[in-house]
């Protein structure tokens, strides 16, 4: 029985089988595009009809890229040179590409000034983004505003040491002063700006500097994509404060205070940024003797302000009223006073709430800057469509110049929110 | 940023307010620099050049005006300014001309208070169409569609002309001449309609002009002018008299070349006068002797200014036709220097 028992079972496997690769319908590429491309008939019609389109997309694009040519004089040669082809005319950004960046009244011989202010902004800006970096460096930051006005503009050094001064001054008075009452500390240290402004006016030297490497360059002399950073970097950092302020303003209980906010911001939202930007250029030089008018960057960069001032404080409002009742209680149980709580318990997380609506309005803002265009600012859009496409050799090309600006400000706008995103998982927001 | 700016600014102000005084032409002189407002950019008639450098039609009368008074062309301040913000540029003082392919209307004219000193540009309106459409004449037009730029005079002329001859048309309405040209080249519509010159000048950047032409029919009279201010009336002297300097030296055979040769004393009494070499035109300006002599010095006379910006030798190949000398069957007729 033992043998027949032995026997009766031809073959016994004594070791698992090694594991055998899926079969290939069911992994890899394959069994990836069967789940997420051609799942059903339907999804399979999508899928085609989306390659297709992108063939055509590419097929039309990307020869049109590579034929591009880079060095010629005008868009009648890059015809001539490309003879028929389909092919990008990119030599009038090789030709172009200075007047595209930082205008075209701006001296070629000191562009290094606005490349250093901007090199600097990046290690002004990384403390306030970076809150890991050594606090220490937040004194470069409060130093560079002073900084990037000297390289930018030139002229005398004194004016933005007294214009530093004035703020030092009114610092020190305003921290003196702290501790009788806020209202007089801050009026303190106003007078205390005025006058070392008023005093400092005299040191300022009255000739304009015309030669030499910091030669004084007039606003006017200002465009292209400097001039859109400028005025998005200038606008987002002071509209943000002000932001605050106004949505603080806003729920005061105090009611003139919250009357005033409540019609600033109700007017200013109520009325086309184009509007604003049309009565900074044309209606204040009316008010002003001809010779006196306030800078065209200064009225430009105030009403930028207000505008998205406006917008921030309702996003902020949107954070603080999402904020539950305990929290303040919270803050008046502890004993704080209105400051102390705003400053330690609700608004840290008002602003986190608040972070993605924020980043929409500084996308946006900085997207704006370009409307400067209408009112004579050659900003980056206003290069193309003013100078670059009336000039004899490069009227009528569009798509190169266009997609050149697109680019520009792609980058800068996918890098805030990239930011955003990186702060938002930071931060942890959603308390998970 | 903001607060050194407004330090900056308070500053300059202070420094800058001095009293405007009435006559233009001393602030001129005191500032060393005229003040010229031109267009954004405008082929031929205005745009800087790779250097920053601004040329153009418009531009030459600029430089003109700043030599007549400074001396010197390039003592300019080009101020760019937009249909929109040119008039409020020069009522308010910061602009002293303004020289921007500006329609010399009555309502400018008269009820927005400014004084256009001639005309340097007759312009019309006029029709491009593709040769392959076969018609030779706008009266052939009868039910095209028109792309036109939407709320411009050219839209209420395209209006009025088609009622005229009793003929139909479908508009095409669109915004900027930059769309126009995209939507004509894709053939969004039959015929573009606008300034003759802005059509020669669009055309001249397709890429095969010569299928296109220009129709011969000029719906409108469009007459591009230098204007100042109301109330300035010497300052308005100057810049009127600058350009039919201008003009007058073209037809007088006085050009850029030969000017040197000129103003050292002809046999032609009004050239003499013209040049400074006899009477005291230029002290009846307020100016120096040999003010037109630096007016023409900087790029020639009118016709050499017009054949060197917009002329048939250049891309956009414009021909004198209504622009030409009086004696050559065209408007350009100065008054007499005398």
């Amino acid at each position: 029985m033992s043998d027949s028992s032995k026997n009766s079972i031809a073959f016994v496997r004594t070791e698992v089988l090694p594991e055998l690769p899926p079969p290939s319908n069911a992994t890899g590429a394959v069994r990836w595009m069967r789940d997420n491309l051609f799942a059903t008939p339907g999804n399979s019609v999508l899928t085609i009809a989306a390659i297709l389109v992108i063939y055509i997309v590419l097929s039309a694009t990307v020869p049109w890229m590579i034929n591009g040519i880079w060095n010629s004089d005008s868009l009648s040669q890059c015809r001539e040179i490309l003879d028929g082809q389909s092919g990008a005319c990119f030599a009038v950004l090789a030709e172009r590409w200075n007047q595209l960046l930082f205008g075209f009244t701006y001296p070629k011989d000191i562009y290094w000034r606005p490349g250093l202010a901007f090199v600097l902004l990046f290690v002004a800006v990384a403390p306030v983004l970076f809150f890991d970096l050594p606090r220490k460096l937040l004194l470069f930051t409060a130093v560079y505003p002073f900084i990037a006005f000297y390289l930018i503009w030139g002229g005398s050094v004194m004016v933005p040491l007294v214009a530093l001064a004035g703020f030092v001054a009114g610092a020190i008075v305003f921290l003196r002063l702290i501790k009788n009452s806020f209202a007089v500390s801050a009026f303190g240290a106003l007078v205390a700006a005025i006058v070392v402004w008023y005093a400092g006016g005299f040191l300022i030297p009255e000739a304009e500097i015309t030669e030499g490497a910091m030669r004084s360059i007039p606003s006017r002399d200002l465009g292209g994509f400097m001039l859109n950073m400028m005025l998005g970097v200038t606008c987002v950092s002071l509209s943000l404060p002000i932001g605050i302020a106004l949505a603080l303003g806003r729920q005061s209980s105090m009611p003139f205070i919250k009357m005033v906010c409540v019609v600033f911001i109700e007017f200013v939202r109520g009325v086309p940024l184009i509007t604003l930007l049309f009565v900074a250029s044309v209606m204040l030089s009316y008010f002003f003797p001809p010779e006196a008018t306030v800078d065209l960057f200064l009225r430009v960069v105030i009403m930028i302000t207000l505008f998205s001032a406006a917008y921030i404080a309702e996003v902020i409002r949107g954070g603080l009223a999402a904020l539950p009742k305990g929290q303040y209680e919270a803050g008046d149980s502890l004993g704080l006073d209105y400051a102390q709580s705003m400053r330690l318990i609700i608004l840290p997380q008002a602003l986190k709430i608040s972070i993605p609506g924020i980043v929409n309005v500084a996308v946006g803002l900085f997207k704006d800057t370009t409307l400067v265009s209408v009112i004579s600012m050659f900003d980056l859009v206003g290069m193309i469509r003013g100078p670059i496409l009336a000039s004899t050799e490069w009227n009528g090309v569009y798509w190169e110049l266009f997609l050149f600006a697109a680019v520009l400000f792609f980058v800068v706008c996918y890098g805030i929110s990239q930011y955003s995103q990186w702060l938002e998982r930071r931060l942890a927001t959603d308390h998970r | 940023m903001k607060k050194t700016l407004i330090l900056g600014a308070l500053t300059l102000a202070g420094l800058a307010a001095t009293a405007a005084s009435a006559a233009t032409v001393d602030d001129v002189k005191a500032r060393g620099k005229l003040n010229c407002g031109v267009t954004t950019g405008l082929v031929g008639f205005a745009a800087p050049d790779a250097n920053g450098v601004w040329e153009g039609f418009d531009v030459g009368v600029c430089r003109a005006v700043a030599a007549a008074v400074l001396g010197d062309g390039n003592a300019v301040e080009f101020v760019p300014t937009t249909g929109k913000t040119r008039f409020t540029a020069l009522a308010s003082g910061e602009i002293d001309m303004l020289a921007r392919n500006t329609t010399w209307t009555f309502s400018r004219d008269v009820d927005l208070k400014f004084e256009f000193t001639g005309v340097n540009y007759y312009d019309g309106q006029g029709f491009m169409v593709p040769k392959a459409l076969g018609v030779s004449s706008a009266k052939d037009l009868d039910g095209a569609t028109v792309c036109i730029q939407t709320g411009t005079t050219t839209e209420l002329n395209l209006a009025d002309f088609f009622r005229a001859n009793n003929i139909s048309y479908e508009p095409v309405p669109i915004e900027t001449n930059a769309e126009a040209q995209q939507q004509y080249l894709a053939g969004a519509c039959d015929v573009y309609t606008t300034d003759a010159s802005g059509l020669a000048a669009t055309r001249a950047t397709f890429e095969a002009p010569g299928d296109h032409v220009l129709l011969p029919e000029i719906i409108s009279k469009e007459p591009l002018g230098p204007l100042v201010r109301h109330g300035d009336n010497n300052w308005g002297d100057i810049v009127r008299w600058t350009f039919n300097a201008l003009v007058t030296a073209e037809e007088l055979g006085v050009t850029s070349a030969n000017l040197a040769e000129m103003s050292a004393g002809s046999n032609n009494p009004e050239i003499n006068r013209l040049l400074g070499t006899e009477g005291n035109l230029g002290e009846m300006l307020g100016l120096s002797a040999d003010w037109a002599k630096n007016a023409i010095g900087v790029a020639g006379n009118y016709g050499e200014i017009f054949d060197a910006n917009i002329g048939e030798a250049t891309s956009i190949g414009l021909s004198r036709g209504l622009n030409a000398q009086w004696k050559d069957g065209g408007l350009m007729y100065s008054p007499p220097f005398r």
